[in-house]
């Protein structure tokens, strides 16, 4: 993943220019691009790096969601402090879930991760003691938030809501992307790429191995996490069709549509799946139902992708083609 | 003692259901080595083709048979669209491509039928049915006598006749060609038969759940748990495990206080993570299952 | 007109060039051995007629030039191959196994399968049970079963007798003989020359993936014996 400088510069240029030139609509879309931005960088580290299929990242989103929304509400902790907790949380959930990966087949851990994301939700509305249940967690206005929703004063400026939204979201995405790169160069990113690679090869012993799994999916939980935790902070409120079964699906896509490779596609996934349901709104017979057609635009774009190019998705023969036998 | 055998009863009918789904599941996974990711989306699809068959005129049975034999069209379809050109390519592929046919027949569904849900009137009248004391209603015993029917054909196709054979043989596809198994023709089959069986079930849970886009996301799930209980690649096993877990959800919801309707898909995650790890065999344990 | 024609067949995995321009033929109802040291190219040769790696040179059947070659495709034009693995469907029954050993011909009779059980009565006592838990020689009398089964023209054997106890493979060679009194023309790629030789009738030894000697069992006798010195 090499830098050149000057796109770096431009890309802060632009980062820094967006909310001042876009209207308030447009800034929020990019918030939010920046959320999945961080939670596509998970999946990459998960999939693209390390081979593994999660199909439940909407569940560690929502784990770092509700972390951070019952913090606040709940214990009057700001809600920047939460944004590490969220991680942690999540992240401990993704641990547990590795657990189960550990020891078994790339399709267990799909087939568990895609029981997360489905029984979430409904975790969500059973303990809606905790959870607010059907109606969620207000947090807007509430002493925990960062300029009780009046607008924060950064270095003398005054920024609206959303613009400071955008500059928190944007900086720890930032933030992450230089942790994931600096992670993907050390020691434990060549443990990935040699699970990746080749499940069963005798070169990394067993226990490298399982560690480089379960500390795959806990970093990639704990970044969804993160996102989850800024969505919360910044629309101000979680609700349990925030982060809803299909979310898992959409990251998935997002993340398979930007080739799982670098920033870059992370970037591609992201932007596509906040305005696909925009563009698809231009094709004919659509009316008000531009989920729909969104949705299934996307669904033949990773069709198509898997399809059609080869070399671009660092698929990992962790699915090897012989036995379903375990690792060890 | 009646609330019991009742429980039991529906707890058998959404086990059937559940049965139907693992068994397509086990289809694919033994045909192609793919756990075909959109199998509850493609079900909620025919289920919508069925309703729409109804809705302009046709009567419940002629329009199951039509909605069957178009599902069984689809899955050929799809794989020869979709697995096969990806048939050397690593798994993960494959199962990325059935993660995006989920997305898009889900898009697909809502573009086409819109989002809210609607009322699907099966075959199976909401009346009961006394026997021994004890009530029980047409619609489970409709729905587990017409599961339970798919299943036990399905199973008399795969140990009678020649293609069930065939069927059979291709979880070992380098054997299987050296016998002269055209495995690529075999492995379109399974597809067309699973998505038949998928078709079922997702037309016998429309009727209770309501006929939607994501209807069957949670189905799905416990046919994951109901595979994974029969080691994944046990057609017999799938279904046993099904109704195994049917009853299992149905008792656990009546008569644990905790476990209510929202917590039943936890139930089966535990469940199916519990299976994986314990006993990734299936609870019918036996040699480890070799997809060769 | 021969029933297997090898001309300047060459194969390559890699940079590794397994076989240099192998030329061997086979008539019908024949008994061929293969021989030569390990990696000399004997699984090659039967991989390569039955188009499991890629070749140069022509390879014809009955007079045929055979183009595009899969073992499926093989399969269906009657020739039979049980390469070393022994090709067992594990995870079904024994029935099952042999049933898919006639899985090519139009109609199998009952008949069929009684006059493999007569062969192999153990087969009989076994034919519930999953193939996966048949002890090696069982498991090779099983591929040699379906052999039977498919009543092919020429069936190709990968070193069957490799791992088997001298009783049993006494017992397989006595069920070569007679398959090949069937009609069945055998090529048999095996490590130790001197129970091939015995059972053949002609042979060829491939050294470094070409054919070295080639003719009448017996005087490829001689030679081998020179060359290589007794082996059991």
């Amino acid at each position: 993943m090499r830098f050149k400088a000057s796109v770096f510069g431009l890309a802060a240029v632009l980062l820094v220019a967006a909310p001042v030139a876009l209207s308030q609509f447009r800034t929020e879309q990019l918030t939010e691009v920046g959320v999945t931005f961080i939670a596509i960088l998970g999946l990459d580290v998960l999939v693209g790096h390390a081979g593994q299929i999660s199909l439940g990242h909407g569940a560690f989103m929502a784990v770092g969601g509700y972390t951070t929304a019952i913090l606040m509400a709940d214990h009057g902790v700001r809600d920047l402090w939460t944004i590490p907790v969220a991680a942690a949380v999540a992240g401990a959930v993704g641990l547990v879930a590795g657990v189960t990966a550990v020891r078994l087949s790339g399709f267990s851990l799909a087939l568990v991760t895609f029981g997360l994301a489905v029984a979430f939700p409904a975790l969500v509305l059973r303990f809606d003691h905790f959870t607010g249940g059907a109606a969620g967690i207000e947090l807007a206005g509430k002493p925990a938030q960062t300029g009780h929703g009046a607008g924060v004063v950064v270095l003398g400026r005054h920024l609206s809501n959303g613009d400071w939204g955008y500059g928190l979201t944007w900086t720890v995405a930032v933030a992450c992307f230089l942790l994931v790169r600096w992670l993907l160069s050390s020691r434990f990113g060549r443990a990935l790429r040699a699970v990746r690679d080749d499940e069963r090869a005798a070169a990394t012993s067993g226990i490298s191995r399982a560690v480089a799994k379960v500390g795959a999916l806990g970093v990639s939980a704990a970044l969804a996490g993160t996102a989850g935790s800024l969505l919360a902070i910044d629309t101000a409120q979680v609700g349990p069709g925030t982060f809803s079964a299909e979310l898992s699906l959409y990251l998935l896509a997002g993340a398979v549509v930007g080739f799982f490779c670098s920033v870059r596609g992370a970037i591609v996934g992201a932007l596509l799946l906040q305005f696909l349901p925009d563009l698809a709104r231009l094709l004919p017979h659509v009316g008000s139902r531009e989920a729909g057609p969104a949705t299934f635009v996307l669904g033949l774009a990773v069709v198509l992708v898997t399809l059609l190019l080869p070399p671009a998705l660092r698929a990992g023969t962790a699915f090897a083609r012989r036995a379903e036998a375990r690792t060890e | 003692m009646t609330a019991l055998v009742q429980h039991v009863a529906s707890g058998v009918a959404s086990g059937g259901i559940y049965g139907s789904l693992a068994l397509a599941i086990v289809l694919i996974y033994r045909a192609t080595g793919v756990i075909n990711l959109a199998q509850g989306e493609l079900a909620t699809l025919s289920a919508f083709g069925c309703w729409t068959l109804v809705d302009h005129g046709w009567a419940f049975w002629p329009a199951f048979g039509a909605t069957l034999a178009l599902s069984f069209g689809g899955g050929v379809a799809l794989h020869a669209l979709l697995l096969q050109p990806l048939r050397n390519s690593p798994l993960l592929r494959s199962v990325l491509v059935t993660a995006g046919l989920a997305l898009a027949v889900n898009g697909l569904d809502t573009w086409i039928w819109g989002g809210a849900s609607r009322s699907f009137h099966g075959p199976f009248s909401a009346s009961a049915v006394t026997a021994g004391g004890v009530a029980l209603s047409k619609q489970d015993l409709g729905v587990a006598g017409v599961s339970l029917a798919a299943a036990l054909v399905t199973g008399l196709l795969l140990v009678r006749t020649k293609l069930g054979l065939g069927l059979r043989a291709v979880v070992s596809p380098v054997e299987a060609r050296f016998a002269g198994v055209r495995v690529g023709a075999l492995a379109a089959v399974g597809w067309g038969l699973a998505a038949a069986l998928g078709a079922v079930a997702g037309m016998l849970a429309a009727p209770s759940l309501q006929l939607d886009p994501n209807m069957m996301q949670r189905v799905l799930l416990y046919a994951f748990a109901a595979a994974a209980l029969g080691g994944l690649l046990s057609p017999v096993g799938a279904v046993v495990g099904g109704i195994v877990l049917g009853v299992f959800l149905d008792l656990a919801g009546a008569y644990v206080h905790r476990i209510g309707g929202e917590l039943r898909p936890a139930t089966a995650l535990a469940v199916l993570a519990g299976v994986l790890l314990l006993r990734p065999n299936g609870l019918l344990g036996g040699t480890a299952p070799e997809r060769a | 007109m021969s029933l297997l024609e090898l001309r300047d067949v060459h194969v390559r995995y890699g940079e590794i060039r397994a076989l240099r321009g192998v030329t061997l033929s086979v008539e019908l109802g024949d008994f061929v051995a293969i021989l030569g040291a390990n990696g000399a190219g004997k699984t090659t040769t039967l991989r390569a007629i039955s188009g499991l790696v890629k070749t140069t040179g022509e390879v014809f059947l009955e007079g045929s030039k055979l183009f595009r070659r899969t073992p499926d495709g093989m399969a269906r034009l009657g020739v039979a191959h049980v390469p070393e693995g022994r090709g067992t469907f594990t995870t079904l029954s024994v029935l099952d196994n042999l049933r898919l050993g006639a899985w090519t011909r139009r109609g199998t009779s009952t008949r069929d399968l009684a006059h493999v059980f007569e062969l192999f009565p153990l087969l009989y006592e076994r034919r519930e049970r999953r193939a996966g838990t048949l002890s090696g020689g069982e498991q090779q009398m099983l591929a040699i079963g379906r052999v039977l089964m498919a009543k092919p023209i020429l069936a190709l054997l990968d070193e069957p007798s490799r791992g088997l106890e001298p009783v049993v493979v006494h017992e397989l060679f006595e069920a070569l003989r007679r398959i090949n009194e069937g009609g069945t023309a055998i090529v048999l790629a095996e490590h130790k020359p001197a129970l091939a030789l015995g059972a053949a009738r002609r042979a060829f030894v491939l050294e470094n993936g070409r054919v070295a000697v080639g003719g009448d069992a017996a005087d490829v006798r001689g030679h081998e014996l020179l060359r290589v010195g007794p082996e059991s």
